[in-house]
């Protein structure tokens, strides 16, 4: 297996959906190349980056915006 | 999911205030979950407005089918639904901003295939180095800078946390070209982070 196929791999080598066999090759290859090595790792920390961004906002925006409560609660069902 | 409160004891409650027309429970309700809900529709929607709009739209939504909601899921996964899907439908309403090629960031190989620049270790985990506000800024800045549809693929799958059956339907194409965006998603993502990623300075 080369660069191309085991980047190609990489989401589903993450989710555990490979079939064995073909985790061996890619542990194989990941076993002699440490450019693949270190793509896995960062892209690992991609995903965890974006999600500490994301759910971690700094803004100070108002979360329960009392006009918008008001607004919501006139189109009730009654 | 971020935020959206555990189950709350008197869940069963709420929901029968809400089928007989309550008014205290919608008012419970709205101010329960309205946080919550609009930090969701904050991550789609880059204006406040846009953002309050796909708020108002999921729980008037919800409003309408709160007598077919059986109760098979918690109300806040339910309500997480809703906006999710009211915030799709505003951002398809919008104009697209500036954004990257898509091709430009995915890795290049050679035709043996290997890659023809080597990736380079990052130097710092990311959990460590996004403890600073400003880096934290970045990588937002970085998931911006992806093509709408690779940003709402990342957004709805890594964030949002919905299953590729869920994001597939929410957004009317196969799970396969779910896969497929994903993971380019994630990719292009991670060159735009590479530069930052690598040299970081503790």
């Amino acid at each position: 297996m080369m660069c191309r196929e085991v980047i190609g791999f990489l989401a589903d080598y993450l989710e555990g959906s490979l079939p064995p066999e073909v985790v061996a090759e890619f542990e194989e290859h990941l076993g002699e190349c440490d450019s693949c090595v270190a793509y896995l790792a960062s892209y690992r920390e991609t995903i965890l980056a974006a999600r500490f961004a994301e759910v971690k906002k700094d803004d100070l925006l108002d979360e329960a915006p009392e006009e918008l409560i008001e607004a919501i609660l006139q189109s009730r069902p009654r | 999911m971020d935020g959206l409160s555990p189950s709350i004891p008197n869940e069963s409650a709420l929901l029968a205030g809400l089928r007989a027309g309550n008014a205290d429970a919608f008012e419970e309700l709205v101010r329960k979950y309205m946080p919550a809900l609009l930090r969701v529709a904050r991550r789609f929607l880059r204006s406040e407005d846009d953002a309050r709009d796909a708020v108002q739209d999921a729980f008037i939504s919800a409003f309408k089918s709160i007598r077919n909601f059986a109760g098979q899921s918690q109300l806040s996964t339910w309500l997480h639904r809703i906006v999710v899907n009211s915030s799709l439908m505003k951002l398809r309403s919008q104009k697209r901003h500036q954004e990257e090629e898509i091709d430009m960031l995915l890795p290049r190989f050679q035709d043996d295939g290997h890659q023809v620049e080597p990736s380079v270790p990052w130097s710092e985990t990311a959990e460590a180095l996004l403890q600073r506000a400003e880096m934290r800024e970045m990588v937002r800045a970085a998931i911006d800078r992806l093509p709408e549809t690779y940003r709402t693929i990342l957004l709805l799958r890594d964030i949002e946390e919905l299953t590729p059956e869920e994001t597939a339907a929410a957004l009317g194409i196969s799970r396969n070209a779910v896969k497929v965006r994903l993971h380019r998603a994630r990719q292009a993502l991670r060159a735009i982070l590479d530069p930052h990623m690598r040299g970081a300075i503790a």
